[in-house]
């Protein structure tokens, strides 16, 4: 009893018609995978120019000489990696640690005012970004001059909104009874929070850093914004610069759009449970 | 003993709301620094010509400029045709996979999410790269060869006003399905048998119980998927920005590619702030509009 038929008397029935759901299920899967897949193969082609290339959908044979070439191709090209992974590193890490605190002391502790900043916080979710992107250029670089600094890169996402929010809305659903038995035996704020909250929260830490991470690592607006040496690029800035300047190279440029997907597809694939939680997470108990 | 507990309680109270704001005191900074200070901040702005060395007040004068603007009412013609052709349909098809993805095995299920969510975890800026090549103008473009092998002509996708538009939109239904998927297939898993069970007494079949159950238990993610598609269809910059610059002839300039280029290639701060507060009362205005219309019995 349930959506679909079970075909109880009938098991050939249900085997023939999952089957068919499979092949439909997996020709719409292949159309989406497809510019994917036809990234790495091609990157994984010799880096000839466009005019000369086959679009074959299989490869002919394999070489790694694009992902050479576009390593050479820029003195900043590893650069542009390691800023990012810098970036993404320090962000991830920061969001975790501070909106964990905020979200245990929005969902646990009680303070004048808790209500209203929290409401004020989830209100400017629903600002577009549009509205703060120039104030926010010109207190960054303007202001405080950080133009191709670190800092400018990490700042705006030292602790978002949206993560306060996930910590929050799962802190709450960790029972009052146990903190109480922790204070009567003595703990303080800052132990109950570490080795009782921080522990019992590890999954929705574990979604919160990675989704974090994807973020910082293929966000492209900000770092095109602030930077404007090579040398302080991200590897999505960086492989833009590469596409103008190179457009009749196709496979390097492929090479350079896998080196830059490839961290986290690898993540991706040794993760997936953490990636796929994140999405319900902030959905459907939201 | 009740006394002592009594007392302790007290004494919990008390450091609690010390370590409450301790604990919140840096997300409060970062908050107060980069989004409570940059919205007042975007206001003040969009009422000055703003110059780095002293701005000069001009009133409502953006805004007006702006609402005057035959380009302002283009990009925001552009943005609507774009949200209108891609969130529904984003929205049929997940639905659709979604329902597809149930009455296979936990194995295949997983199997079948993982695919899906792929693209999403892929950077933009390597996705546009690839779709620029398979919309590739000359004939040996992949999308070309596919509508060659159907008798059509060569098109020059994205450089042509007739086919910009509909190329980004295509790059759109192609792609962005996984988180909608995931979060349809958590809904679907959550509707209780007992509905199937007391509709299949009354003898309904397949496509009865798919509308009268299906459909109306995903009402609230289905609103929540469309609030935030909507909400992100109208700040679309990235595609834009990266597939054509919002050319040819406009035809593909979103009012976050406006917003863009009023600021960063033409300097013009007070227009853009203006522009984007605009955009803001938009959004909010349509997302009011929604929950007004599809939401009457979502409760949040």
């Amino acid at each position: 009893m349930s959506l679909y038929s079970n075909h109880a008397g009938n098991p050939k029935v249900k085997k023939i018609r999952n089957s068919v759901i499979f092949i439909v299920l997996l020709l719409f899967a292949l159309a989406t995978i497809f510019p994917i897949y036809f990234m790495v193969i091609s990157a994984l082609g010799d880096p000839v120019e466009a005019g000369a290339v086959s679009y074959s959908i299989f490869p002919s044979k394999v070489s790694f000489a694009s992902f050479k070439f576009f390593f050479d191709y820029s003195e900043y090209s590893y650069r542009w990696l390691v800023n990012s992974l810098i970036v993404a590193s320090t962000v991830t890490v920061s969001n975790v640690i501070f909106a964990s605190m905020a979200g245990y002391a929005f969902s646990k502790l009680r303070f004048k005012g808790r209500g209203v900043l929290f409401g004020i916080l989830l209100m400017s979710m629903m600002i577009p970004y549009q509205v703060t992107q120039v104030p926010l250029y010109i207190l960054v670089v303007n202001v405080f001059d950080l133009q191709d600094t670190y800092s400018a890169l990490i700042m705006p996402g030292l602790v978002t909104v949206y993560n306060i929010f996930l910590a929050k809305q799962f802190m709450s659903s960790i029972p009052n009874e146990i903190m109480e038995s922790a204070k009567i035996e003595g703990c303080s704020q800052f132990t109950i929070y570490a080795r009782i909250i921080l522990p019992l929260s590890k999954t929705v830490l574990a979604v919160m850093a990675i989704l974090t991470f994807m973020d910082s690592w293929n966000t492209f607006f900000w770092p095109l914004l602030v930077t404007n040496t090579m040398e302080m690029q991200t590897i999505q800035v960086g492989l833009k610069n590469f596409r103008f300047a190179n457009t009749t190279y196709i496979a390097p440029m492929m090479a350079g759009a896998t080196i830059s997907a490839l961290p986290m597809f690898i993540l991706f694939f040794s993760l997936q449970r953490y990636f796929l939680e994140g999405v319900t997470v902030g959905a459907v108990k939201g | 003993m009740a006394l002592m507990a009594k007392s302790i309680k007290r004494k919990g109270i008390k450091g609690e709301g010390t370590w409450g704001y301790i604990f919140i005191a840096v997300s409060l900074v970062v908050f107060a620094m980069f989004t409570a200070y940059p919205v007042v901040s975007a206001f003040i702005i969009s009422l000055q010509k703003y110059k780095p060395l002293g701005s000069t007040y001009v009133g409502l004068d953006n805004y007006a400029s702006t609402l005057k603007d035959a380009l302002f009412w283009k990009a925001m013609k552009n943005t609507l045709v774009y949200t209108v052709l891609t969130v529904p349909v984003n929205l049929i098809l997940s639905m659709a996979i979604a329902v597809l993805i149930l009455p296979l095995r936990k194995k295949t299920q997983s199997f079948f999410k993982g695919i899906y969510y792929l693209p999403v975890v892929a950077s933009g800026v390597a996705l546009s790269v690839v779709w620029l090549w398979i919309f590739d103008p000359l004939e040996g473009g992949i999308l070309n060869q596919l509508i060659h092998f159907f008798g059509f002509q060569n098109q020059n996708w994205l450089g042509s006003s007739k086919t910009a538009m509909f190329s980004l939109v295509f790059m759109s239904w192609m792609s962005s399905h996984g988180t909608s998927i995931i979060i349809y297939l958590a809904g679907l898993l959550g509707i209780d048998d007992t509905y199937y069970e007391a509709a299949e007494m009354d003898g309904a079949n397949f496509l009865q119980k798919l509308w009268y159950i299906v459909v109306p238990s995903l009402k609230p993610a289905t609103l929540f998927l469309l609030v935030t598609g909507v909400i992100g269809s109208f700040q679309v910059f990235q595609n834009a920005y990266l597939m054509t610059g919002g050319g040819p002839n406009n035809s593909t300039t979103m009012v976050g590619l406006l917003i863009f280029n009023s600021a960063f290639t033409y300097f013009e701060f007070g227009k853009a702030a203006a522009q984007s507060l605009i955009l803001a009362v938009i959004i909010a205005g349509v997302s009011v509009i929604q929950f007004k219309y599809a939401g009457k019995d979502v409760e949040y």
